[in-house]
Order: structure tokens, then sequence, then C-alpha cells
């Protein structure tokens, strides 16, 4: 799989440096020097310090959903490490149990939940965005540039803003209680983005390569399945990550449009309320935030290298 | 109550239940109803016990059997278990079904559902604040019909009833009730050291600096850190003190903004609060500073009461809950509370709080429920149905004895003694962009350093003026 992708991507790149000899020597100096730069001893120590300061909260709640309720509210989750030296039994998996099994609705009814609004969510804005791309790009009609600048122009619209004239929408068509208008909402939300990314990278397909399909005899539908769409795979793995964390993680849209019943509130609904009502539960809420975060956590770390290479193609070019 | 006792008490219970299961069982055999809902609905009743209501109030909204009504609250598991078996005898005497949603999130969502054309049936408001925008901004909180009318003037005081009208009209029975004018306290600490429950203010402030000057440990620990809603717990501070120092009569006028709110007697309020809350001397008991009330999370504020680092702890009766699980709350338990004394100890004005229920649609079902809601009979379904216990109505033909502890106890007898005058939380009725906007800011400015006429003419200012 992996090298079905990479080759491909690589073509443009020999193809646009192999005229000039004198180039890739200048790259191959310039990549020397980033190389040499990157590899600084100071540049790593500051990333790692970084990197450390960035995931000490993160820790803490880790810590903090293993700690017995009592000696959350009593001392902070950093007097672990004295008390685990000196012996003492500091952690417990109750609050997992708790967040597990300590509610009426059980915890996996709110996972398929999640799974079911997240996957229409991230293969809708996709395929749409894809063949949205494929025309902005590679067909000409007229006012394509201003109908691209209208579309890329949607992403400044603050969703909240958006929000009461949806629903007012979805309960006059009547689809209002389903799972239609979360999916709908999320591919909309999607949309400009997606369209603009993608866009992007089929741009930088060299138009000799599609000139020559279509010297070939293919059409638009060929083009797209045969030529572009293999191309385009480190792209829309990006995407479709980017697309897949954000819908998982979100609570705002899935509160508005799917609202907190149990057959169709997903697990950032549930997870919100292990609070309780007077927001004093968060030894309970920190087991359950670790517990939704273990899918993404999969997700990004099993596909993170499409994620940066997709985002950069897409993103920083002239 | 021992825990032995109280483990005995729940298996008898089992066993009664049992039976009432078996029954409910045949006879969802023969109605052939959803038979998932019926089995869970069981288990349920099985452990809380169950309460016996009669059917007939109901036959005048006409047969209801299969509908649903659909309740929309912020009251989240696990609380939410106990209200839902408390509207089961409502369902089974009617076979109306009721979907429960709950959302800490209710009060921002409302009125985004309201506004697209898709309310709940019936929604659990917990403000009379957001009562009113809803009556008066959206015009889509229905009126209460008359039989809730009849239920609530016979079952309510005057001035609950009055909370839930607006201009006039009256739209929403009141829920469940808080008392906030409690001080939490050690009983058995208190009588080791030989000191008494004061009854007066001043006696109050003279325990105080006995506490004080008879030790290191300081006598109040308070906290009023509660997220975004930070200082909320020191606004029921002030209520309480501007109940007590300028009265009843004033306090009406200062929420109503008849008087300005750095009105001199306001300004004297916050200052006798400031004998207590700004004193060195008398806080932050085990915390640290005056300015560490800033930062304490209102909900551990307490437990230095536990540890025998901080005598008095101010706060509502609902702070029972957030005692750690085996604390024993009994009058010479662990901990137990006092009435937070007025300046003479035949004044009782009393803090209090509470959700109303405000109705969206009038199609029979949801006014049969709403009539179910405010009658007696609900009140004593979910006393029976919270054997936890932190329950508590201000409803009159609530029976005591259904109610779980001793302690929910007292907060009835609180509610509904004579004597009481009870007001509304002022900060509830205020208009948002003070009540939960610059009273919370102010209080968190005033514990850090402002001065008390700064920090009220800074609220005032901000005072919408329509």
């Amino acid at each position: 799989m992996s090298r079905d992708v990479t080759e491909p991507a690589v073509v443009p790149a020999g193809v646009t440096s192999t005229p000039a000899p004198t180039a890739r020597r200048g790259l191959g100096g310039r990549a020397a020097k980033a190389r040499r730069r990157l590899s600084n001893p100071w540049a790593s120590g500051i990333a790692i310090c970084l990197a450390v300061l960035w995931s000490i909260p993160t820790l803490g709640l880790l810590v903090t959903s293993f700690r017995p309720e009592l000696d959350i509210r009593r001392s902070g989750w950093w007097t672990v490490f004295g008390d685990a030296a000196a012996g003492e039994g500091v952690f417990t998996f109750r609050n997992y149990e708790t967040a597990l099994f300590g509610s009426s609705t059980s915890l996996a009814d709110y996972f398929i939940n999640s799974v079911v609004i997240t996957l229409p969510s991230v293969l809708i804005p996709i395929s749409v965005a894809l063949l949205a791309a494929y025309a902005f790009a590679w067909i000409d009609f007229p006012g394509r540039d201003w109908l691209f600048i209208v579309v890329f122009a949607l992403q400044i619209i603050p969703i909240q803003v958006t929000m009461i004239p949806l629903l007012t929408t979805y309960v006059n068509v009547g689809i209002n209680g389903s799972f239609w208008p979360v999916w709908l909402s999320h591919s909309i939300f999607a949309l400009p983005l997606a369209i603009f990314l993608l866009h992007n990278f089929m741009k930088d397909i060299p138009p000799s390569l599609v000139e020559a399909a279509r010297v070939d005899g293919a059409g638009h539908v060929k083009i797209f399945f045969r030529v572009v769409m293999p191309l385009l795979v480190p792209a829309i793995a990006a995407f479709g990550i980017f697309q897949f964390l954000w819908v998982w993680n979100d609570l705002l849209v899935s509160l508005v449009f799917a609202g907190g019943t149990p057959n169709v509130a997903p697990l950032t609904v549930r997870v919100a309320e292990m609070a309780g009502s007077r927001g004093g539960d968060w030894h309970i809420l920190s087991a359950g935030a670790f517990i939704s975060m273990i899918v993404p956590l999969i997700v990004f770390l099993s596909l993170q290298r499409y994620f940066v290479r997709g985002l950069l193609a897409g993103s920083v070019k002239g | 109550m021992t825990p032995t006792s109280s483990a005995r008490r729940r298996r008898t219970m089992l066993k009664a239940g049992a039976g009432a299961s078996v029954a409910a069982l045949l006879l969802a055999a023969c109605a052939d109803t959803d038979s998932g809902d019926g089995g869970g609905g069981g288990g349920q009743a099985a452990e809380r016990g169950s309460y016996e209501i009669d059917c007939s109030k109901y036959d005048e909204f006409g047969d209801l059997d299969g509908t649903t009504v659909h309740v929309y609250t912020t009251i989240v598991e696990p609380e939410g278990t106990a209200h839902q078996a408390s509207y089961e005898p409502f369902t089974e005497c009617t076979g109306v079904q009721i979907e429960y949603e709950a959302s800490r999130e209710q009060e921002a969502q409302l009125p985004v559902r309201v506004r697209a054309g898709n309310p709940p049936d019936i929604a659990i408001v917990n403000q009379p604040g957001l009562l009113e925008t809803l009556v008066r901004q959206d015009d889509a909180v229905l009126p209460a019909p008359a039989q809730v009318e009849a239920e609530v003037d016979e079952n309510f005081s005057a001035e609950w009833k009055e909370y839930g009208t607006v201009d006039g009209t009256f739209y929403a029975a009141p829920y469940d009730a808080n008392v906030k004018s409690f001080v939490w306290y050690s009983p058995s600490a208190f009588s080791d050291a030989g000191y008494e429950v004061p009854e007066t203010w001043d006696e109050l402030i003279s325990l105080s600096e006995q506490i004080a000057s008879a030790g290191d440990v300081k006598p109040w620990c308070v906290g009023v850190e509660s997220g975004a809603a930070t200082g909320w717990p020191g606004t029921d501070w002030i209520e309480d003190v501007v109940l007590r120092t300028a009265g009843p009569d004033v306090y009406d006028q200062w929420y109503q903004h008849e008087i300005p709110f750095n009105d001199p007697q306001i300004v004297e309020a916050w200052d006798t609060a400031g004998e207590i809350l700004k004193n060195e001397d008398f806080v932050n008991a085990g915390l640290g500073g005056v300015d560490s009330i800033a930062t304490t999370a209102w909900d551990g504020a307490g437990y230095g009461i536990l540890d025998n680092t901080c005598w008095m702890h101010r706060a509502a009766n609902f702070y029972q809950a957030q005692w750690p699980e085996g604390t024993e709350v009994a009058e010479d338990g662990d901990v137990w509370a006092f009435y937070l004394p007025a300046e003479t100890t035949d004044e009782r004005p009393t803090l209090v709080a509470g959700p109303f229920i405000a109705a969206f649609t009038d199609r029979p079902e949801v006014q049969a429920f709403q009539t179910y809601l405010a009658s007696a009979d609900w009140a004593n379904a979910k006393a029976v149905a919270t054997p936890e216990g932190g329950w508590v109505s201000a409803n009159q033909g609530l029976d005591p004895e259904n109610l779980a502890t001793d302690f929910d106890r007292l907060v009835y007898e609180t509610l509904t003694d004579e004597a009481t005058v009870a007001r509304y939380d002022a900060s509830d009725l205020m208009p948002s962009q003070v009540g939960s906007g610059t009273f919370f800011t102010g209080i968190v400015n005033w514990l850090t350093g402002q001065s008390t006429q700064q920090v009220l003419d800074q609220i005032e200012n901000t005072w919408p003026t329509s």
C-alpha cells in the first residue's frame, strides 16, 4: 500500500526538477543546510521542552483518572509520585469502572453512535469535495475563479452563526431527531476547506499528465479515476484523518443537531455529562475522557505520516 | 443511620420490589407493551421502592395510552435516574411514556431549540430569569393549565407560585427546592471544644473570634471557584447577608433594580459579609489567605471540616451530596449544618432556589404530566425514589417521612416553617449580564483586593438600561 502511494507522489517532483541539474544541486545544498539547521542541539532542546510542556496537562489528566476521588480533591496529581515512592497504594481503576458501567445506558451504545455519526460525516464531504475540486482544477467553465473564491471565502463563516437557521430548516424538512442533521451539518461545515485543500493538491499534478491522458482519448471520468485519484491518496488520507478527528471530538454540532437522547447522542455528549449535574464528578470525567480518546489516538498514530505529508502537499505551494 | 441498618432496609425493599416486579411482568405480558423498557423500569423500581398514586386524577385528560412526553432537563446521571424512576407511577396510571433527555448544556441549548421551532414538550428550567426570557422574548412558554394552577395553589406557598409567574400570568410550577442558608460544621468537634451552635449573627461573629483566638485553626473555609461560573457561591453569601442586614423588602427592591446595585444598604451588607470573608483571622482555614477563596473549588472547600483544619463552611443543602462517600451526615455524626443565623432569633430569612416546569406544547398528555409534577403525589414518589437522599421539594403535601435522610427532613422543615421568609436566589432573578456575569466577576475582584464601593459601582454600571 505504502509503495503505491509514495511512487506516484514522487513523479511530479522528479518531473519538475530534472530539466535543470543545477537546481538539483541547489536543492541538495539547501536540504543539507536544512538538515544541519534542524539537527541543531539547541533547536532540538527547545522542541523537546515544548513537547514536554505541552504534554504535562494530559499527563496530569491521565494520572488523575487513576486516583481515588478523595485524593483528587485533596491534593494535586503530582503528589502521587512522592506517595508512590513512599510505598502507598494511590491508584485505582474505580473511575474507569464507573465511567464504563456506572450509567443506565452502556457506553458501548454511545461508541456505536459515534462511529455511525463519524463515518458518513467523513465520507460525504470527501466524495463531494473530490468532484468539486476536480471541476475547479481541470474543467474550464465560465465564472470558475469567482465561484472558487466564494467557496474559499465560506471558510470564514463561523458555524455558530448557522446553527439556528440550519436547525429550523431540518425541523421544517422533518429529518430532525435522526442522524441526518448531524451528517449533513458536518459535511456542510467541512466542504469549503476540503475543496480548497484537494483543489490545491490537484493543481500540483503536472498538466502534461492530464493532457497526455486526454490525447489518449480519456474523458473526465476516466481521467478522474485513473490519473488523478491515485495521485491524490495522501491528500485524501490527510483530510480524512483531519475530518475524522474533528467529528469524533465534536460536542457542539452533535449537541445542537443530535441532542442528548441516547439513541443518537455520540460519546462526547455522554463524556460531557460525566461531570455530573453540579460539575463535581470530574474523577469520572477524567476516566471518560481517556476512554473516548482511544479511537482517535489509534487512528492518528496509524495514519499520521499521511497526515503531515498530505497537508504539506496541499497547502505549501507557490 | 448506621450502614448496616441501611443495608438491611434496602434488602427488605428489594423483597417488596421483587413482588412488585413479578406483578409488573404479568401485567406487561398481558398488555403487550415494549418489553425492553418494562424490564429496565421494573429493575429500578425494585431497588428504589415505589409509591402508589391515585390514578383517577388523570381521567379527565382522556385516554393517553401510547403517547409520549419529551422532557428536557439539566439533571444528568446519577441523579437523573431517580427522576426517571419518579415518573413511573404516572406511566403506570396513564400509559404515557416519558422520554427523558438531560444535558448540562441545556440552558444554552433550550433557547436554540425554541428559536429553531423544535422545543421539547416540557423543560425543567433552572432559573426564573431564563423562564422570563423564554416568555418575553420568544413567546414560547404556554401558560399553565387550570389543573396545574389548582395543584400549585393547594401545595405551594404564594412566594413559590410568584417565582413561576411572569407579568401576571402563571407559567411554571416549582420542581425541586434548595435551601442555601446553611452552615456546615462538625458536631463532634463542636462538642469536644465546647462550642455552641450560634443563634444570632452576633453570636456567630463572637464564635468565630473565639475559634480564631483559641488556636492556629481559622474558623471559616470558603471557595467560590466553579469553572465558567466562578463566583456564584460568593453571590449566595452576599444575598444571605443582604437578607439579614437590609431585610427582605430591600432585597426585593435590590434584584428588581428599584434601588441601585450600589445602594448604601447593599454596601453595608457586603461589608458585613466582608467581616468574615475578607478577615485574615477568619479565612481561609487550611487553604491559605483571603485571595485563596477565589481559586478554591466550591465543591471541595468544606472538606477541611473532616480533617479538623476548618470549623465552618456556608453552603446550600445540596452540599450534602458533595461529602466524600462514607461521611456520616447526622446531628451527632461527622458533619451537620445549622441555619445561618439572622440578627435576632425571631427572624428567619432564608435563601432558596429551585427549577421550574415550563411547557411548550399543550397536548393532553403533556398537561396531564404537568399536573402530575405539580402534585403532592409526585413529590412523595420522588422522595421514595431517591433512597440516597439529597432531594427536597417545597411541596407542602410532601410527607417528611418519605424523605431519605434526617438532613433532608431538616431542610424540608426550614422550607415549610411558618417563620421562614423565603427569598429566591437574587443572582438568578437579575438580568443575566449582571446575575451570571458581573456579579460573579465582582465577587472575584472583591475577594482579590478591590474595595466594596469600587466593585458595586462597577456592577451598577453594567446593569442593562432598558
